[in-house]
C-alpha cells in the first residue's frame, strides 16, 4: 500500500495525487489516441458514442450527483443544443461560432428551467423538468421552419476552420478532446469554492445557507453549467447521428442518462466515464452476442454431437432479437446496481482497488455503513 | 454600541406564539446562554437570529446594524456562525471539504477563474487551507482530516461542526446544544473549548444548553425562557436560584 507523504498544501489541490496516478492517466490518453489505428471503423464509431455520452453524463452528474437536483428533462437540453447547432450551420455560421451560440442558448434555457428549482426539490423538480422536456419535444415537432418537424433535419460532417472532419477517426479525436476538456473544467470547479458549495447544497441546504452559500445563485450556476455541457454534447450528437428528428429527444433518453450516472456512481467523475462506457457499449455488445452466441453454440453442438446446445444457442439468439429486450436488460442492470452496489461502478472500482492495495489484509467491512438517524427533519 | 441585541423578538407559528417579546443583549467577549424546558423556544430564537425564520415582531441588531431583514446567507458574511442541534454537516464530503466550505464567505474568486483553476484560485485555496488548518489544530482534529463525515463517530461530528463554524472567522458564535449526545469527558472538553474560544480567539458565544454544569462553568450571563417568554436574566447562579425558573423546571 502506498502512503503519499504530504509536505505542502499545494499537493492536495493538484490534478493528480502523485506521479504514479499521472503516469496511469498518460497511459489512458495514449490508448485513446492509438485506438483508431488499431480498431475498425465500426468500433471507432461506437467508442465515439462513449465520449458523447460522457459529456451528457458529466452534465447530469454536476446536477444530480453533486448538487442533488434531479432532472428528468436533460434530453431536451441535448435537443436544443443539437437543433440550434444544426440550424446555425445551415445558415452558414462557422462551426465554432455555431457551437458557441448553441451552448449559450442551452445555458439560457437551463437557467430559466432552473428558476423553479430554486423552490423545488426531489420528485417535484423531477416532474417540473419532465414537463419541460415534453413541451420542448412538442416544440421540435411543431416549429417546422427551424427544426423541419417530423421530416427531420440532415446534419453534415463538421467543418472546423476549413478542415472537413469526414472520417470516423478525426471525429473520434474531436469528441475525445471535448470530453477531456469538459472533464478538466468540471474538475476545476469541483475542487474550488463553487464545487464545494454544490456539494453543500446536496448534503444540507440549511447548513449551506448558514455558511453563506447563496442557494438560488449556486443552484442557477449548476443548472446553467449543466445545460451548457448538454448543449455542447448536443452539437457533437447532431453530427454523430447525422439526422435529427424530434422523437430522438424523448423522456426515454433522459432516463437513459439518469441510468448512466447512477450505474456509473453518483458523485464521481470516474463514474461518468464508467457509466458512459456502459450505456454506449451495451447495445452494440448485445447486437454482437445476438449473432455470435447461436453461431458458436451451433459449432460446439456439431463438434460434440450434443444437439441440445445448438437449440439453446438458437433460443438465446431468438430472445436477444425480440423487441424491447435491450430496454429490459438496461432496467434489470439498473435494479441490480441499486440493490447490490448503490455507489455504482465507481464504488465497485474503489473496492477492487483497495483489495489489491491492501492485498492480504483486505477487510470486507471497510465499506459497511452504520445507519444513523441524526439529521434534523424539522427545518426542511 | 451594543455588540448584539434582540429587541422584543416574537414569532407566531399559526396560533402558537413560540417566542413572545424576548429581549436580550450579548456583550463583546462574553458567553451568553439561553436555558429553558423543552419547547421553550430556544432553538426558535437561534433560527430567528440566523434568519432562517422571519420574526413576527421585534428587531435584531448586530454591531449597530439592523439585521432583521438581512437574507440568511449574508449572516455568515457579517460574522455570525452557528452549529445545529442535530448536526447538519455535509455527510458525503470529507471533514476537510466541510471546513473549506466554511471559508465560502471569504472567497475572492469568480466562477470563470475557478473553471480554469487560475493561479489566483490556487493561491486562494492554499490561503483557505491555512486558515482551516489553524482550526484543525485548535480543536485537535488532525487525524480525521480526510475521513468522510458519514464515517465519523457522533462526538467527533459535534466537534467538527464547531470547527466548521469557527472556520468562517465569526465574531459571534451560536452554539445550539453543544453538549447534547456527548459523554461526560466530551462535555468537559467542550467546556474547555468554549472557554478557549472566548479567551484565546476573542469570539462571543450565544449558546443554548441543557447541561447545567456546563452552563454554570462557561456562561457569563444566562437567560431563562419558558413558553417563549423570558423568566429571568443574570449570572448562572442568580438564574438557577430564581423562584420562577425553579417553578418552570420542577412545577408547583
Amino acid at each position: 500500500m502506498r502512503f503519499p507523504f504530504k509536505t505542502t498544501y499545494e499537493q492536495d489541490i493538484r490534478l493528480f495525487r502523485d506521479r504514479t496516478t499521472a503516469v496511469w492517466y498518460g497511459v489512458l490518453v495514449g490508448v485513446v489516441l492509438a485506438l483508431p489505428v488499431l480498431l475498425s471503423r465500426y468500433y471507432i464509431g461506437e467508442i465515439t458514442w462513449v465520449f458523447i455520452y460522457g459529456i451528457c453524463g458529466l452534465s447530469l452528474m454536476v446536477l444530480v450527483g453533486y448538487t442533488g437536483l434531479v432532472s428528468l428533462g436533460h434530453a431536451a437540453f441535448l435537443g436544443i443544443g443539437a437543433y440550434a447547432h444544426a440550424y446555425f450551420l445551415q445558415l452558414g455560421v462557422p462551426w465554432v461560432a455555431s457551437v458557441a451560440i448553441a451552448v449559450v442558448i442551452t445555458t439560457a434555457c437551463g437557467i430559466v428551467v432552473g428558476l423553479p428549482a430554486l423552490r423545488m426539490t426531489g420528485i417535484y423538480l423531477a416532474i417540473a423538468t419532465l414537463a419541460f422536456a415534453v413541451i420542448i419535444q412538442e416544440v421540435f415537432t411543431r416549429w417546422e421552419a427551424v427544426t423541419g418537424g417530423f421530416s427531420g433535419m440532415a446534419v453534415d460532417k463538421p467543418v472546423i476552420f476549413g478542415v472537413r472532419l469526414a472520417d470516423e477517426a478525426s471525429f473520434y479525436y474531436l469528441c475525445a478532446a471535448v470530453l477531456a476538456v469538459t472533464l478538466l473544467l468540471t474538475r476545476n470547479l469541483l475542487r474550488s469554492s463553487t464545487g464545494r458549495a454544490w456539494v453543500a447544497i446536496r448534503d444540507s441546504e440549511i447548513a449551506a445557507q448558514s455558511m453563506g452559500v447563496q442557494l438560488p445563485l449556486y443552484k442557477s450556476f449548476a443548472f446553467g453549467y449543466s445545460a451548457a455541457l448538454m448543449g455542447l454534447a448536443g452539437a457533437l450528437f447532431a453530427h454523430k447521428i447525422a439526422y435529427l428528428a424530434p422523437d430522438i429527444f424523448s423522456i426515454l433518453f433522459s432516463i437513459q442518462l439518469l441510468l448512466l450516472v447512477i450505474v456509473g456512481g453518483l458523485g464521481s467523475l470516474h463514474g461518468v466515464v464508467f457509466g458512459a462506457i456502459f450505456v454506449a457499449l451495451l447495445p452494440p455488445i448485445i447486437a454482437i452476442l445476438r449473432d455470435s452466441i447461436p453461431a458458436t453454440m451451433a459449432s460446439v453442438a456439431s463438434a460434440t454431437g450434443v444437439g441440445v446446445i445448438g437449440t439453446i444457442g438458437r433460443g438465446i439468439g431468438g430472445f436477444l432479437k425480440m423487441p424491447g429486450v435491450e430496454a429490459g436488460i438496461f432496467g434489470l442492470i439498473l435494479v441490480l446496481v441499486i440493490l447490490v452496489e448503490p455507489a455504482g461502478m465507481y464504488g465497485r472500482w474503489v473496492k477492487i482497488r483497495l483489495f489489491f492495495s491492501t492485498f492480504p489484509m483486505y477487510k470486507r467491512d471497510s465499506f459497511k455503513r452504520q445507519k444513523s438517524y441524526m439529521r434534523s427533519e424539522r427545518l426542511r | 454600541m451594543t455588540f448584539f441585541r434582540a429587541e422584543n423578538l416574537a414569532i407566531n407559528f399559526g396560533g402558537i406564539r413560540a417566542v413572545d417579546d424576548v429581549s436580550f443583549t450579548v456583550q463583546k467577549g462574553e458567553v451568553f446562554t439561553i436555558i429553558g424546558p423543552n419547547g421553550a423556544g430556544k432553538t426558535t430564537i437561534f433560527n430567528l437570529v440566523s434568519r432562517i425564520y422571519d420574526p413576527s415582531a421585534g428587531r435584531l441588531l448586530f454591531e449597530g446594524n439592523d439585521i432583521t431583514a438581512t437574507p440568511p446567507h449574508r449572516i455568515a458574511e457579517l460574522g455570525i456562525a452557528r452549529t445545529f442541534q442535530n448536526i447538519e454537516l455535509f455527510e458525503h464530503a470529507t471533514l476537510l471539504q466541510n471546513l473549506l466550505l466554511a471559508r465560502h464567505v471569504h472567497r475572492k474568486t469568480g466562477f470563470f477563474s475557478e473553471l480554469l483553476f487560475l493561479p489566483s484560485v490556487q493561491r486562494m485555496e492554499v490561503e483557505h487551507r491555512e486558515a482551516v488548518e489553524k482550526v484543525i489544530e485548535f480543536l485537535d482534529l488532525q487525524q480525521y482530516r480526510d475521513a468522510l463525515v458519514v464515517n465519523l463517530p457522533y462526538g467527533v461530528r459535534k466537534i467538527a461542526e464547531l470547527a466548521r463554524a469557527l472556520c468562517t472567522d465569526p465574531k459571534l458564535l451560536l452554539l445550539d446544544e453543544p453538549s447534547s449526545g456527548l459523554n461526560v469527558e466530551e462535555t468537559d472538553d467542550m467546556a474547555f473549548w468554549i472557554e478557549d474560544i472566548k479567551k484565546l480567539l476573542g469570539i462571543s458565544v450565544l449558546m443554548v444548553e441543557h447541561d447545567m454544569k456546563l452552563v454554570a462553568t462557561v456562561s457569563d450571563r444566562v437567560l431563562a425562557l419558558n413558553y417563549g417568554r423570558p423568566l429571568a436574566t443574570g449570572t448562572p447562579l442568580e438564574v438557577q436560584s430564581h423562584p420562577e425558573v425553579i417553578r418552570a423546571y420542577l412545577g408547583g
